[in-house]
């Protein structure tokens, strides 16, 4: 068993040991190499993190501008002779004039307001000088006109979007250069709109109607808004958590408090695992095949959406409450079993309510993966165009709908490069509601963390 | 009555339950609370439950079957001739739908009485105009055949309506009768409410089931109608992917899968090294500062939707590397791009990586390590010959699953890798050339489903064949990886 | 035949190895070892011995400087090994943990072969030029510690297959394969059964002939049995340090008296 006299072979490995204090060439060279280890992982985190920057940076420095938008301040004269021709006031009659009868008035006004600055730019027509006024102006006087027929006749102040181009010009999109080859701009028209700047009568302020407003048109990237997307997105969020919370919980509960093991229980451990890690866009598919195709729920309605996003987020949420309920130490069980309550008494009543920061968590984190989810929505059909605000829940959850996520991508499918930077702003205010979410997820989880 | 109300009227009658069955139980105890079974709510659940459960799950049973029912007597009414004429029954029986529909909404509107509604016909009255005007989508003229059927549908569910009402408000009031009946101070509601609680737990955990038994149904019904349609020979094996609305398409899946398979590989070369050293370094390396502030803002990654990772290949990855790179050395012009979406992907599969490394590394026990520096290892040493080969089969399990990420992404691919499929008939060089579009399974489903589609030609159909491809795909890597790393996390435990 | 031995090692003095002094030791706001001072001999088996949380574990890991892998631990004072500073900033802790080698509490044997598992310490420090001169430590390595006849017909099966004790013995071989001059061993035998535990005592009976050992322990028979030198701790004191004869006989101070007596511990 011992092997004392094995010396002379190792002896000859055995290596005579240096002082301490010098470093010998190996060392010096396994050191060196301990060195590039480190100096790859630190790159690699300066990867990662360089990538968030530059994501986040791009995002912003794209999106930002969305939040403010060009006005041109006008006072139009609601001429009675065009408006209301038999002078009535009969709202019916009023609603007949189309908004091509209102174009002319705006731009009469812009003419007097040119008049009474004193600016003249040659070469500029009537209709080019109307076009730095947004298209959307019209149906915007038409509203205000329909709203108070009493005004007609006076002359109003009203605040105007700038026409996109316009709007891009004083956010660097738009230059002198570009809009000489530009079909929907002339350099006359910067010039007048530079001229109408130093006169006071356009400023670049907040935009609070790119949050609150719907989507707009092809050709008016300035009108568009996300408050169609929002509420959208909203109703989805709170079908999810009406419907993924409760069902979530209870199947945590069966699963992790009651659930005998046999293949019944390990069928479904196996089912909730792989949906976690199904593409996204498979759910799309069944949302499509099944609640559309088949239950026959109308497209592009936030009841689909929120359904197949429901689906969508229970295995994150299951996942999150049977950790957190496995966190509940059994003593806790067995003290309640142990006054003599019921099984079912001691989970409601004791370990339910020690879980439920951990659950309430997981669900605001599964909300969160919702919110920002977009493929499944594209295949039940919300890229389309929604112009009408969806009514009230509960019929509003079969109202069509769009969502932020897919309006961020229905923008960038668009033409005008003025969507980009809608797109992004549509992302920034997407972030900020997840940043909202997350900060309440790690605020919840911070207080009511329990060490057991 | 729409279903809401019964909903809700059934929802009254269990909480008038609810409390003559809590007054009945104290009753027969003679207002003791403490001689009953059960607690007195109790008693009162028992009684909500048996008169709403029954009920509304009759309620939802008739409401999912009786459409069905009816478009199959409804079609049986329509003739032949109809259908030949639509190519189609499906068609068909949505127009009548729709007719219905709109009928409904021309009597609810006035514009006709109930009775005149009845009594329509094609001859006399112009259906048609009556019918746009409530508002409703009418696409084709309304002929006879369809209005006939239109009606006949409208009785049908009228009918059906009523007789659903009934029933449902018969099982409740039966339901309530039963439970007060049985309620009595030794009667053990509490056991009955329980046994009741489980069963909806029991019903919830098998939504899981549900839900891929769905998945798997609406694709596989689908796919095997595509089948009937396009030869699956030359869908799996077909190296041509140019669908053709007008028909005489060619799907084969390779094009597509090979796209898919490119643009992982190179999101797994950009996330794998870099998710795994960044999993190192912060759970080697980092002191609790680094580890405070790196961590989180790796994690934050994985936070961000994949719509913004799309949005930031398409405005700045992309016209990135055409201008930087690709149009340099002419290897092609297209901002779309196997390298843009491989590289916009790698950077969000670094925190999938790196979180799941990190743990795997962290489950290795501690020990491996002294028992490494005590031998006087350096601390590269011991990762690279003690902790990394005894992580490795987890390392590789989140390998997999990221692959299974990559593999079914679909907003970066959809905005950075184009639109085109390689062109497999054009040589090597064309496909692999990493600066050229190419499009992936993901993309392909996105475009035959979106936008105007046509349930009975292939090139939607096809989009349910890929998917279930897709689906088979994932689930594969997925079911692999779960148990490599459960296998893993058992060694340790 | 217990006491013959006693006197036959405690006949011969030996050069002092390694010598502490003025040791502390804190832990965050934990004072661990306080002001230690001591001269462990070279081929000698030293003992130390204590009651749960005395720092003997602890002291034991600033010989070789494995307390540098935890972030809140800081060692003052000096220990000197063959008269050399280890705590010395130009001190490469990884020079120093080839000349101190270490066993831990539980067998650890790596997730590899049993052959990688010894070869791993003369592959990181460059001990073996060629594959025969490896499979030569390595065969050496495992007769010393005293397990070669149950392992070499299969070397390329994992360490983690082998029984408790034969993995406390491979790890022994492992740490005895980067020829180190001390061998530090933490409570090597805690974790084994009674006969697995008298393998292991044999064999560091054996391996004082080259090295010197220090092994902690919580058994007093064991330190009867296998030192030569022990040393007593009590909460971070080093209390009495002497010929073991000496402190289980005729104990100095009234605490190690308790302590080996069973009334302290």
């Amino acid at each position: 068993m011992t092997d004392a006299t094995s010396n002379g072979p190792t002896a000859r490995a055995k290596k005579e040991h240096g002082s301490l204090l010098v470093q010998d060439a190996l060392t010096k060279r396994r050191n060196a190499s301990e060195r590039r280890f480190r100096a790859y992982g630190l790159t690699a985190i300066g990867i990662g993190v360089a990538a968030l920057i530059l994501l986040l940076t791009s995002i912003l420095s794209q999106g930002l501008p969305a939040f403010q938008q060009t006005f041109v301040t006008l006072d139009v004269v609601l001429d009675e002779a065009k408006l209301d021709k038999k002078g009535n006031r009969n709202i019916d009659e009023i609603k007949k004039v189309t908004t091509f009868g209102y174009a002319p008035l705006i731009k009469n006004g812009l003419k007097s307001r040119m008049e009474e600055l004193n600016i003249s730019i040659d070469g500029l027509s009537d209709k080019d000088a109307g076009g730095i006024i947004s298209k959307e102006a019209a149906g915007q006087l038409r509203r205000y006109v329909i709203a108070n027929p009493d005004e007609i006749g006076n002359s109003v102040e009203f605040r105007f979007l700038a026409n996109g181009r316009i709007d891009g010009y004083y956010k660097g999109r738009v230059t002198m250069q570009s809009a000489e080859r530009d079909n929907n701009v002339s350099p006359q028209q910067l010039q007048l709109a530079d001229a109408l700047k130093d006169g006071g009568a356009l400023v670049t302020r907040f935009n609070w109607d790119f949050i609150t407003k719907a989507d707009a048109s092809e050709n008016r990237p300035e009108a568009a808004g996300i408050g169609v997307a929002i509420i959208g997105s909203l109703y989805m969020m709170m079908i999810v958590l009406v419907l993924a919370l409760p069902i979530g919980v209870a199947a945590s509960i069966y699963l992790e408090e009651f659930a005998p093991q046999n293949w019944f229980t390990d069928l479904i451990e196996v089912n909730i695992s792989n949906l976690a890690a199904v593409p996204s866009i498979v759910y799309g598919i069944l949302g499509l095949a099944i609640f559309i195709n088949y239950g026959g729920l109308p497209q592009s309605a936030p009841i689909v959406g929120g359904l197949v996003l429901t689906l969508m987020t229970l295995p994150t949420i299951i996942i999150a409450t049977r950790a957190s309920l496995k966190s509940v130490p059994p003593s806790i069980r067995a003290a309640a079993l142990g006054v003599g309550a019921s099984r079912m008494q001691s989970v409601f009543h004791h370990v339910l309510p020690l879980a439920m920061p951990g659950i309430l968590t997981g669900t605001i984190i599964g909300l969160a993966q919702a919110l920002g989810e977009t493929a499944p929505l594209m295949l039940i059909g919300m890229v389309a165009f929604v112009r009408d605000f969806p009514s009230a829940p509960p019929e509003g959850f079969f109202d069509p709908a769009s969502a932020l996520p897919v309006q961020v991508y229905n923008w960038t499918t668009r033409a005008d490069p003025a969507f980009v930077e809608r797109a992004s702003g549509a992302i920034i205010v997407l972030l900020m509601f997840l940043l909202c979410m997350n900060m309440i997820a790690i605020i919840l989880r911070r207080r009511f963390e329990r060490r057991w | 009555m729409p279903v809401l109300w019964i909903v809700l009227a059934v929802f009254g009658l269990g909480l008038i339950g609810y409390f003559v069955g809590r007054l009945r139980a104290l009753g027969s105890a003679g207002g003791d609370a403490r001689t009953l079974h059960s607690l007195p709510s109790y008693y009162g659940w028992h009684a909500f439950m048996l008169t709403v459960a029954p009920a509304l799950l009759v309620l939802a049973a008739w409401s999912l079957l009786a459409p069905n029912l009816i478009d199959r007597s409804v079609s049986e009414t329509i003739p032949e001739a109809t259908i030949a004429d639509a190519s189609n029954a499906s068609l068909v029986l949505a127009e009548v739908r729709r007719a219905a529909g709109a009928l409904d909404a021309a009597v609810a509107q006035g514009l006709v009485d109930q009775e005149t509604s009845r009594n329509l016909h094609t001859e006399s009255t112009d259906v048609t105009a009556l019918l746009k005007e409530t508002g409703s989508v009418i696409t084709s003229a309304v002929t006879q055949p369809i209005l006939q059927a239109a009606q006949e549908f409208r009785a049908l569910t009228k009918r059906s309506n009523l007789y659903r009402t009934i029933t449902t408000f018969a099982l409740a009031l039966i339901g309530f009768g039963f439970a007060i009946k049985r309620t009595h101070k030794d009667f053990r509601a509490r056991n009955v409410v329980e046994n009741g609680i489980m069963v909806i737990l029991v019903l919830a955990s098998s939504i899981a089931i549900l839900t891929t038994v769905g998945i798997v149904l609406s694709m596989l019904f689908e796919t095997s109608h595509f089948f009937g349609l396009y030869s699956w020979r030359e869908f799996f094996l077909g190296t041509k992917w140019s669908p053709d609305f007008r028909g005489d398409s060619q799907l084969g899946i390779l094009p597509l899968l090979w796209g898919t398979l490119y643009i992982s590989l190179v999101a797994l070369l950009v996330a794998v090294p870099i998710g795994l050293f960044a999993a190192i370094y912060l759970s080697e390396y980092a002191g609790p500062r680094l580890r405070a502030v790196a961590k989180p803002m790796i994690e934050i990654l994985a936070g961000i939707p994949t719509i913004v990772y799309g949005l930031f290949a398409l405005i700045t990855i992309g016209p990135m590397i055409r201008d930087w790179i690709a149009q340099p050395l002419g290897l092609g012009n297209s901002s779309n791009s196997v390298m843009t979406a491989g590289l916009v992907m790698g950077v969000m599969l670094i925190p999938f990586v790196s979180s799941l490394s990190d743990d795997i590394i962290n489950a290795v026990p501690q020990a491996m390590r002294d028992g490494s520096f005590g031998l006087g290892a350096t601390h590269s040493e011991t990762i690279k010959q003690v902790v990394l080969p005894a992580a490795l089969p987890g390392i590789v399990g989140a390998i997999l699953l990221a692959a299974s990420r990559a593999i079914g992404e679909t907003m970066i691919v959809v905005m950075g890798a184009g639109a085109a499929a390689a062109q497999m008939d054009q040589g090597l060089g064309e496909i692999i050339n990493p600066f050229q579009a190419m499009t992936t399974v993901t993309v392909k489903i996105v475009s035959q489903l979106t936008g105007d589609t046509d349930f009975a030609s292939p090139e939607t159909l096809v989009a349910f064949a890929l998917g279930l491809s897709l689906f088979v795909i994932t689930l594969g890597l997925n079911v692999l990886a779960l148990y490599i790393v459960r296998k893993y996390r058992e060694q340790y435990e | 035949m217990n006491d013959m031995r006693h006197l036959e090692r405690t006949a011969d003095t030996k050069d002092i190895k390694i010598s502490a002094r003025n040791c502390q030791v804190h832990y965050g706001d934990t004072h661990a070892i306080k002001d230690v001072s001591v001269e462990l001999e070279d081929k000698t088996v030293t003992a130390f011995i204590g009651p749960s949380g005395c720092g003997k574990s602890t002291f034991l890991r600033c010989l070789n400087r494995m307390n540098d892998t935890i972030d809140i631990c800081r060692v003052e004072g000096d220990i000197l090994l063959d008269g050399e500073d280890i705590y010395d900033k130009r001190v490469d802790p990884v020079q120093l943990r080839a000349k101190v080698g270490m066993v831990f509490q539980k067998p650890n044997p790596f997730p590899k072969s049993i052959y990688d598992n010894v070869a791993y310490g003369p592959r990181i420090h460059g001990l073996a030029r060629t594959k025969a001169e490896l499979d030569e430590i390595v065969e050496n390595s495992l007769r010393r510690g005293a397990i070669w006849d149950e392992v070499k017909d299969r070397l390329d099966a994992p360490g983690t297959g082998l029984s408790g004790g034969q993995q406390q013995r491979l790890c022994i071989a492992r740490a005895v394969a980067t020829e180190p001059e001390v061998l530090l061993m933490d409570e090597p035998c805690s974790a084994l059964d009674p006969i697995a535990t008298a393998q292991v005592e044999e064999l560091i009976d054996e391996l004082r002939e080259r090295y010197s050992v220090v092994i902690v322990t919580h058994s007093m028979q064991q330190a009867a049995r296998v030192s030569q030198k022990t040393a007593f701790f009590h909460l971070g004191s080093l209390v009495e340090y002497d010929e073991t004869g000496q402190i289980f006989t005729n104990p100095k101070d009234p605490r190690t008296e308790s302590y080996i007596t069973g009334r302290i511990g």
